[in-house]
């Protein structure tokens, strides 16, 4: 893979200045979960068969970060896809399901569990649609061992830029496909999803966690854990320098079998809801160096093992309902990349002491070997380790990006789309070989690319 | 329950016909599309413990030739229904129903006239089976607003046709509901901005079964609403001349 970065030609104002301006209009406003709005409004319907006729782009629970879910123009029409969520068959002997992309994964979740049954794969929030899975090809803590959720999707329905419904699956259009899973919501609006569930032995998790002192240290505890477990992922403490740089705790997991489950089902804990958006300040250097120690430390024993629900296990952020709004007015976005296996701990190593040098970066990371990449032309993971850190939007933010991207680029390694709002399209291009075949699929099915986003108005240079 | 849903595939009836097959109860859907009523039927199919097979019928509640006929589908897929639940209704705005005559006499046609007698043909079946009949009105019937003059008037027409139902046939044990519900975020409303207490299809879904369950009469729902109209109902009349609401 080539590694140079490509200098940067002059810098762009802060774009997060630029976004405070517009939310100030009274015009209707759209926002990702990072909470920066751009002008816009969404249509519900429960039918997207004819909602998204003459649509630009569709949506989901919005909980992508960035503008991928925004519109270019505050006049293109906008489905929000939320309401068309039935589920069109299920077949209990083999786990094949058909649903309406609005579909749920938290409906999902809580219709089949209880029947034995769990999504092949599942991001860290259960506050996702079907449909925005696909489009931004998730992946979990399983992802070394099943790939991308797009690696279950049997076949896909959608509504093209033409006004067309055509079908397409791995096997059938496999293009349009390939352009569609990871793609943003570029190639066409998803009505339908055919994927498989997969059966678990139980609705516990076989849970085995551990206290790692350093980045080194956890890159081997990674990396020795893979092969054994179905499921890994740690929490990095991102703010300590020195020698405990990279401390966290390291995560395995794997359903828990009947017989070491207990015998009810788990319940649900109570959701709290943070109710109002919380000032600036509350999350400053200090409360979060704070939130670190006492996250790290809570991890009493060096070791542990226990049965625990799903909830936390998968899902530990959604004990807070807008926890998004703690942020502030200012709003936030999080960075996430993968660093090649090629390029190795040294890599990481560095980038995790980039990170920290640039400051900006909140409490937690999250780190988390991937395997090998999928067949979306611009999914996400590649095999290496993916980390992922928040950050609130303040001047300084663009320059971190930027600084990070040359880093990664240098090393070979790629951001996340459902995540950014930042990256240049120069970056992009300079660390996604994959593009050129991304657009010419797109100019193959929409050459007037009528379906945009302000995410290809930043990155592919659609008009706005 | 055996329970016909007329507007089950949307909205808050889509909601109530979850919840029922969820908890097991046997449902029948009646809509206008046939398409759209078979992707609600296996919907509801999926959801239902036994798996159970969900059957449907077109009724258009701008074509009464059609009640008995699809009554009848009802039944026989049921075997005698002893609940039926009508939430299917058309809105449109004050400004809207005042610049097109032609809409506005189909609005109270269908929401008033035609419901009245899609009831008349479902209470004669439900009597003798004492059983339940649930219908839609809505706290827009509960006063003469400005904003609702129109389709305030067609659901205020049904509440009074359900409270002289329930007066009439209670005695012999059928169970009239009059569900009145505050603004709900359901398709009926998205193009409209939510005013504070603005429910979700699937709470309100959970108080109108329950009020189903308990056979109650009345029911306003999110409950709060009950308070709100209390009040509104108490406001004199040169108030309501002068406020916008
Ligand atoms: C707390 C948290 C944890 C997360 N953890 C992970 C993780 O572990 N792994 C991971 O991969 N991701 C993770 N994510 C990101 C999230 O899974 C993705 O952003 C996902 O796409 C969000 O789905 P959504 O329904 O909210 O889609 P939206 O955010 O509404 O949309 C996302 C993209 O999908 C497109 N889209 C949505 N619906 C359709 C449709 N019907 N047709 C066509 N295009 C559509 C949109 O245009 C947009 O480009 C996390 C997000 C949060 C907030
Ligand atoms: N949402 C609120 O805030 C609110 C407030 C007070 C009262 N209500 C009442 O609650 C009930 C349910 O409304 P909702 O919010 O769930 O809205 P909804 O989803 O729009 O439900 C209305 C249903 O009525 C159907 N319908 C319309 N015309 C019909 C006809 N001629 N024949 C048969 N079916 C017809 C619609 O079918 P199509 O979609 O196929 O057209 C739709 O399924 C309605 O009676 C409404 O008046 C709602």
């Amino acid at each position: 893979m080539t590694a140079h970065a490509t200098p940067v030609a002059e810098p762009a104002p802060p774009r997060a200045e630029a976004l405070a301006a517009t939310a100030a209009t009274p015009a209707p406003t759209l926002s990702g979960w990072g909470r920066l709005p751009a002008p816009g409004r969404e249509i519900f319907s429960e039918s997207l068969e004819s909602a998204t006729r003459g649509a630009v782009l569709s949506r989901g629970l919005a909980r992508s970060y960035g503008d991928a879910s925004l519109p270019a123009h505050a006049a293109d029409k906008v489905v929000n896809a939320t309401m068309a969520n039935r589920v069109l068959a299920f077949d209990e002997a083999t786990g094949v399901i058909r649903v309406e992309a609005g579909v749920s994964l938290v409906e999902l979740n809580r219709l089949f569990m209880p029947r034995g049954f769990f999504t092949p794969v599942t991001p860290g929030t259960k506050f996702v649609t079907v449909g925005g899975m696909v489009a931004s090809d998730v992946h979990g803590k399983n992802h070394h061992v099943e790939g991308c959720f797009g690696a279950h999707v049997r076949s896909l329905r959608m509504r093209l830029a033409d006004d067309s419904v055509v079908t397409c699956g791995p096997d059938e259009n496999a293009d349009l496909f390939d352009a569609t899973v990871g793609g943003m919501g570029l190639l066409g609006h998803i009505l339908e999803v055919e994927f498989t569930l997969h059966r678990i032995p139980s609705q516990w998790v076989w849970m085995e966690s551990e206290r790692v002192p350093d980045i080194d240290a956890f890159l081997a505890a990674l990396a020795k854990s893979a092969p054994q477990w179905p499921m890994t992922m740690g929490w990095i403490d991102c703010l300590t320098r020195g020698r405990s740089m990279g401390r966290g705790i390291l995560m395995a997991g794997r359903w828990a079998t009947a017989e070491e489950a207990p015998p009810t089902p788990p319940r649900l804990g109570p959701q709290i809801t943070l109710p109002f958006e919380l000032p600036n300040w509350v999350l400053n250097p200090v409360t979060a160096s704070l939130f670190n120690t006492a996250y790290y430390w809570r991890h009493l024993r060096q070791h542990a093992k226990q049965v625990v629900s799903p909830e936390p296990f998968f899902y530990p952020l959604d004990a807070v309902l807008h926890w998004n709004r703690g942020y502030g007015p200012r709003g936030f976005t999080q960075y996430q990349c993968v660093v090649p296996r090629a390029a190795g701990a040294p890599a990481v190593r560095e980038f995790m002491e980039l990170l920290t040098r640039l400051g900006g970066a909140s409490p937690l990371c999250v780190i988390k070997d991937c395997g090998d990449e999928g067949r979306g032309m611009l999914s996400f993971p590649l095999s290496g380790m993916s980390i992922a850190v928040d950050m609130a939007v303040s001047p300084d933010v663009q320059n971190i990006v930027d600084k990070l991207n040359e880093f990664i680029i240098a090393a070979g390694g790629r951001i996340y789309l459902t995540k950014d709002r930042f990256t240049r399209p120069e970056h992009f291009r300079a660390m996604e070989p994959r593009l050129d075949r991304f657009l010419a699929t797109r100019e193959k099915y929409d050459p007037q690319r009528r379906l945009r986003s302000a995410l290809s108005v930043r990155l592919f240079g659609d008009r706005a | 329950m055996r329970a016909v849903l007329l507007g089950g595939t949307t909205g808050i009836g889509r909601a109530i016909a979850r919840q029922l097959a969820e908890r097991g109860e046997s449902v029948f859907l009646m809509g206008l599309d046939d398409d759209d009523l078979a992707r609600s039927a296996a919907d509801l199919t999926a959801r239902h413990p036994r798996g159970e097979k969900v059957g449907y019928a077109r009724c258009n509640l701008e074509q009464p030739d059609g009640f008995a006929a699809a009554l009848d589908a009802a039944d026989a897929a049921l075997g005698d229904f002893d609940a039926v639940v009508v939430t299917a209704a058309m809105f449109a705005t004050q400004e809207a129903l005042e610049a097109d005559v032609e809409l506005t006499r189909r609005l109270v046609t269908v929401n008033y006239a035609n419901t009245v007698v899609f009831c008349e043909h479902a209470r004669k079946r439900l009597l003798p089976r004492k059983g339940r009949l649930t219908v839609f009105s809505s706290v827009a019937g509960d006063r003469g607003r400005k904003p609702v003059a129109i389709y305030g008037s067609s659901k205020g027409g049904v509440a009074v046709y359900l409270e002289a139902l329930d007066h009439k046939f209670h005695a012999a044990g059928l169970s009239v509901l009059c569900v009145k519900p505050g603004f709900v975020k359901t398709g009926m409303t998205a193009g409209l901005k939510p005013p504070p207490f603005a429910g979700e299809p699937e709470q309100v879904a959970r108080d109108v079964i329950r009020a189903m369950d308990r056979r109650q009469a009345l029911l306003y729902t999110p409950g709060i609403w009950r308070l709100v109209m209390m009040v509104i109902r108490m406001l004199p009349r040169f108030v309501m001349r002068k406020i916008g609401f």
